[in-house]
């Protein structure tokens, strides 16, 4: 690989990057609320202090975060920070560090959700693919309509139900978190059994919903792919129909769905969102989730600073492979 | 047409049917109909054509777009997908009705005994597959030998014979130019020497000069492997150039079937009379001859002659009874009604 594309796309990396984080910093502060002190009024309403003194905790904290500086001072710390990952403490839950808590949420979110959209990816993609092959067997056109439908409906409805069902009425699964309440996460193997066993409604319904999305495109493509004279030929070449199938038609078929699946991979830090909330999944989309109620800036700067990142590396790797699996993409300038 | 401006094929080939003259059929086609079914009914695409091919034989089918040329090719290959239909008819390859061939006895039969050049042979080569690749994938699944010297030296072999470098094996097809492409697709058409060869329109989107080329390459192979092939297109000069004998169609059916020497000298049918004179020629520069009318529709043919409502001499019987393919002359295969069967010819 010539080192000017690796140094190319890593300067667009960079500038992507770059971009992203200044329209994240300057986007929130468009909203005009200022967290300090809606957490201080949520406060007081509860606990009863006086109003006089939390104009004066708010002048205080201002000054501690920083908030009291002009904007281009904050932007140019913003920065600073951004390329130490110090997204600072959390406002909410102070004095917890940010980086922190990210570090914390991560692991969920990377397992739960890279596993689901993997496993979404190759079962969706394989299904679409048979659902556009006349000789495919009977079953998969059986089970297509089904699944195309499953994936019309949106995934925390879908996690409701299955919550519902198997959690509520006939008890197979727990009804939400990601361990049983009153374990520590550890490396212990009952830990992870107890993990991944709260992991599988979750999982299923990321699975489900995503199945349909991967299968549309991909037969898509596979009904485009199928009438291309190269199909004809390698029919014409007496290949057994597997052979046509794999070699032929579905690997062609795939190469626009892997752009979509490095995206989608990128999105995963974020954490499904609603999936999380819906199972209360300790994860990113929780904790994302929870920041945004509460205006806890350092954290949604955070989650979005990292999301930017994934998607960057992803698009970053996604450059980096696709000469390999076609061949007449080159990392040579045309 | 001036008789240089044309290079006829070799020696004359005899009788037109290919039976009983001597020389041995490889594959008989025998009233082979074959439709497409739509909402609005049945089109009848190819409607009881029969030819027969002698070995080592060059037989060209012409015909206007929609006549059915291709669909014989694919028919032929059992490659006919729905709502595509073979209704009848054989085709005998070597004495085996191949249109009867379960798909697959037919996947064994492909390649390796009748192949096919495909139509738009400049994407025919999967783009992400090296060439070699793409060879030895025919070989795995027809039991041939992929591995070792041998192999290797049989691809080199079968690319120099096509008049290819041995390093193209080893290249994508968006590496090649259109020619080295076309070379590459009838590489891997011959690699296990059919016996009968199709080429659907081998020499679309090439330039002139390509063109010549490679139905230059197309000839020498099919000498030294004494293969039959159906050239199907509509370019009349290269069919001049290539076929021994040329059959011309018509919606769905072969309204003409001659030397190619005496196609152009001197055409027996209407259709091919006004084929052969739209030609632009050098002896009548400046003028350009077309077919009044269009093709039918084959969901609706006319009744009788399918050519009847254009053609010139078009009588009464034309318009209710359908002219068979008969020997009007000698080696002359005719349908149409204005001429008289040739006796004592079979």
């Amino acid at each position: 690989m010539p080192l000017g594309y690796l140094l190319r796309r890593l300067t667009v990396f960079l500038l992507i990057v770059w971009v992203a984080a200044s329209v994240n910093f300057f986007i929130p502060r468009l909203s005009g609320a200022d967290p300090v002190r809606e957490r201080l009024l949520q406060m007081a309403a509860v606990g009863g202090t006086g109003t006089g003194t939390v104009e004066e905790v708010v002048k205080s904290y201002q000054a501690k975060f920083g908030l009291d500086k002009p904007l281009w001072q904050q932007y140019l710390f913003y920065l600073a920070d951004m390329v130490r990952f110090d997204f600072g403490v959390s406002i909410t839950r102070f004095p917890n560090s940010v980086a922190g808590m990210i570090l914390d949420a991560l692991p969920w979110t990377l397992v739960l959700v890279t596993v689901a959209t993997l496993m979404a990816f190759a079962i969706g993609s394989l299904f679409g693919a048979l659902v556009a092959w006349p000789r495919a067997p009977r079953f998969v056109h059986v089970l297509a309509p089904p699944l195309l439908t499953l994936s019309a409906i949106p995934y925390y409805l879908l996690g409701l139900i299955l919550v519902y069902f198997l959690a509520f009425t006939w008890r197979i699964f727990p009804l939400g978190g990601g361990y049983k309440v009153g374990t520590q996460p550890s490396w212990s193997w009952a830990f992870i059994q107890d993990a991944a066993y709260h992991s599988i409604l979750p999982a299923l319904s990321i699975i489900l919903s995503g199945v349909g999305f991967w299968a549309l495109s991909m037969r898509g493509m596979m009904v485009t792919t199928q009438g291309e004279d190269y199909v004809t030929f390698a029919e014409a070449k007496g290949l057994r129909p597997r052979r046509i199938f794999l070699r032929y038609a579905l690997r062609n078929a795939i190469l626009p769905q892997t752009t979509a699946l490095a995206l989608a991979l990128g999105h995963v830090v974020s954490g499904a969102v609603l999936v999380e909330i819906v199972f209360g999944y300790p994860g990113v989309g929780n904790l994302l989730y929870q920041a945004i109620r509460t205006f806890d800036y350092p954290i949604i700067y955070g989650v979005t600073f990292m999301v930017i990142v994934a998607i960057g590396l992803a698009t970053l790797i996604l450059d980096l492979l696709l000469p390999v699996l076609d061949p007449r993409i080159t990392y040579h300038r045309t | 047409m001036s008789d240089t401006s044309v290079r006829l094929g070799k020696t004359e080939v005899g009788a037109v049917g290919g039976r009983g003259d001597g020389t041995e059929v490889v594959l008989d086609v025998r009233d082979l109909r074959v439709s497409y079914v739509t909402p609005r009914g049945p089109i009848r695409a190819v409607n009881g054509v029969s030819f027969a091919l002698r070995r080592g034989e060059a037989f060209g089918l012409v015909g206007e777009s929609g006549s059915g040329k291709s669909t014989i090719a694919l028919s032929l290959m059992q490659l006919i997908k729905p709502p595509g239909r073979i209704e009848g008819g054989q085709a005998l390859l070597d004495g085996t009705d191949i249109l009867a061939l379960s798909e697959e006895e037919m996947q064994r039969v492909r390649l390796a005994e009748i192949a096919l050049i495909t139509q738009g042979a400049m994407n025919s080569l999967n783009p992400v597959m090296r060439i070699r690749e793409q060879i030895i994938d025919a070989w795995k699944d027809h039991g041939e030998p992929v591995n070792g010297r041998e192999a290797e030296e049989r691809i080199h072999h079968l690319l120099r014979w096509v008049g290819l470098q041995p390093e193209v094996a080893r290249m994508y097809p968006h590496e090649l130019s259109g020619g080295m492409k076309q070379r590459a697709v009838i590489a891997i058409a011959i690699s296990l020497r059919p016996k009968v060869i199709i080429a659907d329109e081998p020499t679309s989107a090439l330039d002139v000069v390509v063109q010549r080329q490679i139905m230059q390459t197309l000839r020498r192979i099919q000498r030294d492997l004494g293969a039959a092939v159906i050239l199907i297109g509509h370019d009349m000069g290269l069919m001049a150039q290539f076929v021994d004998r040329l059959g011309v169609m018509y919606a769905g059916k072969l309204v003409e079937v001659s030397p190619i020497r005496e196609m152009f000298r001197d055409p027996i049918h209407p259709y091919s009379q006004l084929l052969i004179a739209s030609l632009p020629s050098l002896a009548k520069k400046g003028q350009f001859l077309g077919i009044p009318g269009l093709p039918p529709s084959l969901l609706d043919p006319p009744l009788g002659c399918p050519f009847h409502p254009r053609c010139p001499y078009a009588m009464e019987r034309c318009r209710v009874e359908v002219p068979a393919l008969e020997l009007k002359r000698p080696n002359r295969l005719v349908a149409c009604h204005l001429y008289e069967r040739e006796e004592g010819q079979a």
